[in-house]
């Protein structure tokens, strides 16, 4: 069943992005299935960040189209052609919306595409506590609780109910990341392996319908990266939220993803399941940085993939 | 045991080479500075005196301050003795610092009517809550969003002159019925200009950080300055504005005559009837001040502020507009400086530009700075130390007896001042109170150390 090209939610079009002489992307184009678990693997310097910067807004691409549907698929289909043909950037219709975020500012790909992530380097809210670091993460909807703060400053019941609810939220996240009895401490305080759990609990209680995880499982013990492993699982399976993951551990990509999407030097060499990226010849060149496919057969012998 | 006698005699060593060398760059700026004076003899010539033993006396300071900073400072890791006793100390602190407040606002609230107060202490009274309403102003901008704002001076102008042209123009060509209410019809008037021109000026540096920032809002502040010195017209050039009405209690005006305050009340006629009134309308606008931010930090934009002054990139990447977030960070402060410019302006009843240079906003900077930035009660301590302070310091009469009768304290006012400044932010870099109450708990709010705690970037 290959979802990502029958029911996509990404829709990643011949993106190319330069930086000056560097070409960082080169003509990348791939698809990410609805509920999905998509991997994007690939040596350091791959521009596997790169994308990631692209889809969420914070690069704005030299060249390509990055279309994000909510609803189903055939709304993509339908309406994609006439999105892109006006400047807008996005457009609703009855039966879901289509957003091009290649034109849209990062915090807009954040709050109408509902697109979050999470950095290599982790960027959390050090001198806040772990819960006001979930609470920021909810902003817009208790802005708009709070009367745009006029009605939170007079103290009007209903920001009291949204704040509240959004407590709430909070917590949950933070009994399913295990985090509950440290709500209270200033996330700088919290173990390198809490802090990458925060940091994606924090974008989970922003109502993402996509997750960009950049590297979760960097820096984790076994232990650790096995209990991300159910984590994400469990994400995807609770709130339906599709997954993009940027990781270098093969273990943890074959283990959760449904999806894979390889890059060398910008450039697409894979894009399968797991089972056809472990076998695919030019995956290992790539990994192991061999040229020669002879060599490879060898290799692809010796450490006994097959 | 040996070895460690050595190596503190080989520390010892280096920090009296170290306090030599302060002391030789000393000498090199004080011996011209300080050592020669001209003065104009009784000829009218000019004559030169010599002033070696001042100089001597100064050196000798530098190298003693110096040589005990470096002895202080390298001994602190070894002396785990005094950091337990602090840590014992410390419940007891916060305590004092959770009374601080109370306290202090129970001072405030009878200071008019101690038996010690006269209208000197009330005036100083006044002075120094008018800094702590800009300190608490400034604060939102630099100690919660993380903004370095050095023209914070400019709102305080753009309230006050609004205030001045309001009630003296405006008003008397309009509507001249209004005349007795004009303070409290011009306040919210002008804070809301000051609020405008906190976003005009905001746009052009939204993308600007740290030093860059800081350099354009000082810019800015100037500006607003030379536009007021030269726009004769407008603003009456370098003469300013004069005659501005001072403040009546909600239409009674502090007169002798018979529909005054005090005939009204059945009181005497005393003129300190105005200037305690004008200091609870300060305490009141101080009062709100301080509400308010205190309320904004528990609510989204507040914590937005925090968040952005943590990590922008995170804001923007949890949908948080840090565009508008830093104009209303902009806009708040700045009306708040704006409602002290009007205060300003119906106290003196007179303003100039001058009143609205540098000095004033670095003076503001410096009370939330050392205060620790985002602290109210450090924001009331610093600016009592330092308006207070500056105060007290003109009473050095006493330092004729260490350097001789020829020596002239109140020039040295500045100078001590500044020293004070130096040693405080030695000892505390990050202000006087730096940590962070959380603006909310699940169970029970712990304070955030200050090393954790972002200075923002721009
Ligand atoms: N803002 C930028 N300006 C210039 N060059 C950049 C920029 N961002 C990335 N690059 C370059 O683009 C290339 C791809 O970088 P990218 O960070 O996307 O790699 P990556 O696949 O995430 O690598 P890693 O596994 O090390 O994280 C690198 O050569 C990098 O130096
Ligand atoms: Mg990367």
């Amino acid at each position: 069943m290959r979802r990502w090209e029958n029911e996509p939610i990404l829709a990643v079009e011949h993106l190319t992005m330069r930086f000056g002489g560097l070409i960082a992307v080169n003509d990348l184009s791939f698809q990410a299935g609805r509920g999905d678990i998509t991997a994007i693997i690939g040596p350091n310097g791959a521009g596997k960040t790169t994308v990631f910067n692209c889809v969420t807004g914070f690069y704005r691409p030299t060249e390509g189209r990055i279309a994000l549907v909510h609803g189903d698929a055939a709304t993509l289909k339908a309406h994609l052609g006439p999105v892109t043909a006006h400047d807008r950037g996005f457009a609703r219709f009855a039966d879901g919306a289509v957003f091009l975020l290649e034109r849209l500012p990062d915090h807009l790909v954040a709050r109408h595409a509902r697109v979050a992530r999470t950095f290599q380097n982790i960027r959390l809210f050090q001198g806040m506590t772990v819960l006001e670091n979930l609470l920021v993460a909810q902003h817009n909807g208790l802005m708009h609780a709070s009367n745009f703060t006029v009605g939170g400053l007079i103290g009007l019941p209903g920001f009291r109910k949204a704040e509240k609810a959004a407590v709430a939220r909070a917590v949950h996240w933070l009994e399913k990341v295990n985090l509950v009895a440290r709500a209270d401490d200033p996330a700088g305080d919290l173990p390198y392996g809490d802090q990458r759990r925060l940091e994606i609990a924090r974008a989970m209680c922003s109502d993402p319908v996509l997750l960009c995880l950049d590297e979760p499982a960097a820096g984790l013990n076994p232990r650790e990266s096995a209990a991300l492993n159910a984590l994400l699982l469990s994400i995807r399976q609770e709130t339906g939220t599709s997954i993009l993951l940027i990781e270098h551990d093969m273990s943890v990509v074959m283990e959760i993803s449904d999806h894979v999407v390889v890059l060398d030097y910008g450039v697409k060499i894979a894009d399968g399941s797991p089972e056809e990226i472990k076998n695919d010849p030019k995956v290992i060149a790539a990994y192991l940085g061999v040229e020669d496919e002879a060599e490879v057969e060898k290799i692809v012998e010796e450490v006994g993939l097959d | 045991m040996k070895s460690d006698a050595a190596t503190a005699r080989a520390d010892f060593a280096a920090a009296l080479k170290d306090a030599a060398i302060a002391a030789l760059i000393a000498l090199g700026v004080t011996l011209p500075l300080v050592g020669f004076r001209t003065d104009q003899g009784p000829d009218y010539k000019l004559i030169l005196t010599t002033r070696f033993d001042l100089v001597a006396v100064m050196v000798a300071l530098v190298f003693a301050a110096r040589l005990a900073l470096t002895l202080w400072t390298g001994h602190r890791p070894h002396a785990a003795g005094s950091s337990a006793v602090l840590e014992r100390l410390k419940p007891a602190g916060s305590a004092l610092f959770r009374l601080a407040g109370p306290a202090l606002l129970g001072l405030a609230l009878v200071l008019p009517f101690l038996p010690v107060t006269g209208r000197y202490e009330l005036d100083l009274g006044i002075l120094i809550l008018t800094y702590i309403m800009l300190g608490w102003g400034l604060n939102i901008v630099v100690g919660l969003a993380g903004l370095l704002d050095l023209g914070y001076v400019a709102f305080y102008a753009v309230g006050a002159y609004s205030f001045a042209i309001i009630s003296t123009q405006v008003i008397p060509a309009t509507l001249p019925a209004l005349g007795p209410w004009a303070f409290w019809i011009c306040l919210p008037i002008a804070g809301l200009l000051a609020a405008f021109w906190g976003i005009v000026l905001g746009f052009p540096v939204l993308r600007l950080r740290g030093d860059y920032l800081a350099i354009v809002t000082l810019a800015f502040g100037e500006i607003i300055r030379i536009v007021l010195l030269n726009w004769q017209d407008f603003s009456g050039g370098p003469n300013g504005i004069a005659s501005i009405p001072r403040p009546t209690f909600f239409g009674l005006p502090f007169t002798p005559g018979k529909d005054g305050f005090a005939a009204t009340f059945g009181l005497h006629f005393d003129p300190t009837h105005r200037i305690v009134f004008l200091y609870y309308v300060i305490l009141m606008l101080a009062l709100i001040t301080a509400f308010v931010s205190t309320r904004l930090r528990r609510l989204p934009i507040g914590r937005a502020w925090e968040a952005l002054r943590e990590d922008e990139i995170a804001c923007r990447s949890l949908g948080i507009n840090t565009t508008n977030t830093k104009l209303t960070a902009f806009a708040l402060g700045a009306m708040f400086g704006g409602f002290a410019g009007s205060f300003f302006a119906t106290r003196q009843g007179f303003i100039s530009p001058e009143s609205f240079n540098f000095m004033e906003s670095a003076m503001i900077l410096a009370i939330v700075v050392l205060g620790g930035a985002g602290s109210l009660l450090g924001v009331v301590i610093s600016a009592i130390a330092m308006v207070g302070g500056v105060e007290m310091l003109r009473n050095l009469e006493f330092l004729k007896s260490v350097f001789g009768p020829n020596f002239d304290p109140t020039q040295y006012r500045m100078l001590i001042f500044g020293l004070v400044m130096v040693l405080i932010m030695i000892w505390r870099p990050r202000g006087l109170i730096a940590t962070r109450r959380p603006s909310i708990a699940l169970k029970e709010k712990k304070t955030i150390s200050s090393d954790l705690i972002q200075e923002g970037h721009g």
